[in-house]
């Protein structure tokens, strides 16, 4: 077997795998850390980083040759409770440059369930840095990590794959800021239990929001909700005339008549010139009139509206996906020729020599 | 080509600005959000080559380079630049730089293909009078004021079309957020008023001491001008205009103030009689 270390990810993520066995491999602090320590045993395993989020475990690794890897698996596979058979079924592994593709892929969104989303982002860097904690990575996963950060955030400023948001909340929440800018001092008022209507207020709060008001029809569960939310609770009749302490209304009431009326949106805005209300109406039949969207300054979504520039997004996202991909494959390219002429790396089919002719169109 | 005249540097200033108008226009066809850093080094570059112009003016006119109409635009725009390099960074409105440059762009290009607006220069036009001169390069600073305040109207109207009309995506995903315009548009009112308002103060203060010296259909406009925007600010301090009405009203007013520069130049009849120097003599 030759010297040169190679490098490698093996893992699993939603592409191949169903809810429920990623909730089986799904590593939990005790196991992740048992994982940890049982891989420093492994003889010729010389880096390792773990990524491990609600979509995807992966190895990133340098080993001395493939028995090592299969070491691995099989170690993860026992704290796991999967037989090494049904991993493979499932398993993606990757060697060599095609590693480092698929690290910039996933670390850019490319491989999200949602496509583009910025969360993953943060993971693997969060991944890395623990890495870089337990001193589990080297000279070659320090390079390929720092690389493949700067390749994802070349991606994400050079193409539109992560542009837009894709879901009825966030879009609601995109919209208030093209509205309001700043949301620490929007003020959000929750109308009704839908479990949309919710979803929204949620991440109104996750983005900052001033505070949150919650009415329902049955005042107890407008308490109940807003004991969840840590908010106010209002009663459902004041809703009309306390409007105007408002600037963002989320509407998700089963009420079959209109809860916001034309009248009670144009006193409201009188009581607040030169102040907007954005009404997010997400129940069916609608909570606002559609005659209010015609005053001056009062902005009205409803659930269709919102759908459709959630599509929008989502169709200009994956438009761009080839373009994304095409840079992903040059950078790595690049990385990979660095790393291998520097450290010496193989491609992990226990070449000696660097792989320094790999086109995007050979993978 | 002579580096030492002040038309070559305006000249290159105008480059810079209608390079940044390109660069905006490009990445608003293209849907992409521009480079803020690059746009403000452009305006930068064209902001320190119209000061060398005009610096390079003043010292041939023997004062603030206020006496013709080539010169009125030029410093109206270098105003309005002034402004958006405070404000840019302070505020960050998104495609504010873009608008800028093309609003810079128009007025030093549009005045430099006027030969006839520069071919007679007055020299030492305010007579000397510190506080004349002063009170005119006011004046001409609150019109870029007015200026930069048009263009976050139209911006003001460009994101409540798109919130209306739930057109959200290409160049309208860039525009900043509506209360943000608002906000600024309020503030730059105020402050163009108050400019203005100081502008008058001190031109009133030497008129009463020789009232033929001015011309009343100069002295009227001003005045127009300046009420005009004074009854805008109040009436949105009072909540009566505001939103879309306020920003029409802007873009409206800062059109009229542009024409009634031409009454403003100091070539009207009854400007203080100074020296002429003739491009041609």
């Amino acid at each position: 077997m030759p010297d040169s270390p190679s490098l490698f990810v093996v893992g699993a993520n939603h592409h191949t795998t169903p809810l429920e066995l990623r909730e089986k491999l799904a590593l939990t602090a005790d196991k992740l850390a048992a994982f940890q320590k049982a891989a420093t045993e492994i003889e010729g395993l010389r880096e390792l980083a773990v990524l491990n989020t609600c979509n995807r475990v992966e190895l990133y690794g340098v080993a001395g040759s493939a028995q090592v890897v299969e070491r691995l698996q099989a170690e993860f596979c026992r704290l796991s409770g999967l037989s090494p058979s049904s991993f493979a079924e499932i398993r993606k592994q990757v060697d060599g440059r095609d590693a480092i593709v698929h690290l910039i892929s996933v670390a850019c969104g490319l491989e999200s369930q949602m496509l583009g989303e910025n969360e993953i982002f943060g993971q693997v860097k969060d991944a890395y840095e623990a890495a870089q904690q337990r001193r589990s990575v080297g000279p070659i996963l320090n390079r390929v990590f720092q690389k493949a950060f700067q390749g994802a955030k070349h991606v994400r400023t050079h193409t539109a794959v992560n542009a837009g948001q894709v879901s009825i909340a966030s879009v609601a929440v995109e919209l208030a800021l093209s509205i309001f800018g700043d949301l620490r001092h929007t003020r959000v008022l929750l109308v009704g239990a839908g479990d949309i209507g919710e979803k929204t207020a949620r991440a109104f709060q996750s983005r900052g929001a001033g505070s949150l008001t919650v009415a329902s029809r049955t005042l107890g569960r407008a308490m109940e909700l807003a004991t969840e939310f840590g908010a106010v609770a209002l009663p459902f009749e004041q809703v009309s005339q306390r409007l105007h302490e408002f600037d963002v209304m989320v509407c998700s009431t089963a009420a079959p008549y209109a809860v916001v009326s034309h009248a009670a949106a144009d006193a409201a805005l009188r009581r607040r010139p030169s102040h907007p209300l954005f009404f997010i109406d997400l129940a069916m039949p609608r909570d606002v009139e559609p005659e209010v969207s015609r005053l001056e300054n009062a902005f009205v979504y409803n659930l269709d509206d919102l759908a459709k520039i959630a599509e929008k997004n989502r169709v200009a996202r994956a438009s761009e996906v080839d373009r994304a991909r095409q840079i992903v494959h040059d950078r790595a390219q690049a990385i990979w020729q660095q790393v291998a002429a520097q450290v010496g790396i193989t491609n992990g089919s226990g070449h000696a020599k660097p792989d320094r002719d790999l086109t995007p169109s050979a993978t | 080509m002579d580096f030492t005249t002040d038309r070559f540097w305006l000249w290159c200033a105008g480059a810079c600005y209608f390079a940044g108008l390109i660069l905006g226009t490009i990445a608003v066809l293209r849907e992409r959000r521009h480079s803020r850093g690059l746009m403000y080094l452009i305006m930068v570059a064209g902001y320190v080559l119209q000061t060398t112009g005009l610096y390079l003016r003043g010292l041939e006119v023997k004062g603030c380079p206020l006496g013709n109409q080539f010169e009125i635009f030029q410093f109206t725009a270098w105003s309005a630049t002034t402004l958006y390099l405070m404000i840019g960074v302070t505020f960050r409105l998104s495609l504010l730089g873009y608008f800028t440059s093309m609003l810079t762009a128009a007025l030093t290009l549009l005045s430099l293909a006027m030969p006839a607006w520069d071919a007679s220069r007055r020299v030492n036009v305010f007579g000397g009078n510190a506080w004349i001169e002063f009170h005119a390069a006011l004046a001409l600073f609150s019109y870029g004021v007015f200026g930069l305040l048009a263009l976050t109207s139209i911006l003001f109207l460009l994101r409540h079309f798109s919130l209306k009309n739930k057109r959200l995506d290409g160049a309208f995903a860039f525009l900043p957020p509506i209360v943000d315009l608002d906000q600024i548009s309020f503030r730059l009112l105020l402050a163009g008023v108050l400019l203005l308002a100081a502008s008058l103060a001190v031109g009133s203060a030497w008129w009463l001491r020789d009232v033929e010296a001015v011309h009343p259909v100069k002295i009227t406009v001003t005045v127009a001008i300046w009420t005009a925007y004074m009854i805008a600010l109040v009436l949105r301090m009072r909540g009566i205009l505001q939103g879309k009405r306020l920003a029409w009203s802007c873009v409206a007013l800062f059109g009229a103030a542009l024409l009634s520069l031409s009454i403003l130049t100091p070539r009207s009849p009854a400007s203080p009689k100074v020296p002429v120097v003739s491009l041609h003599s």
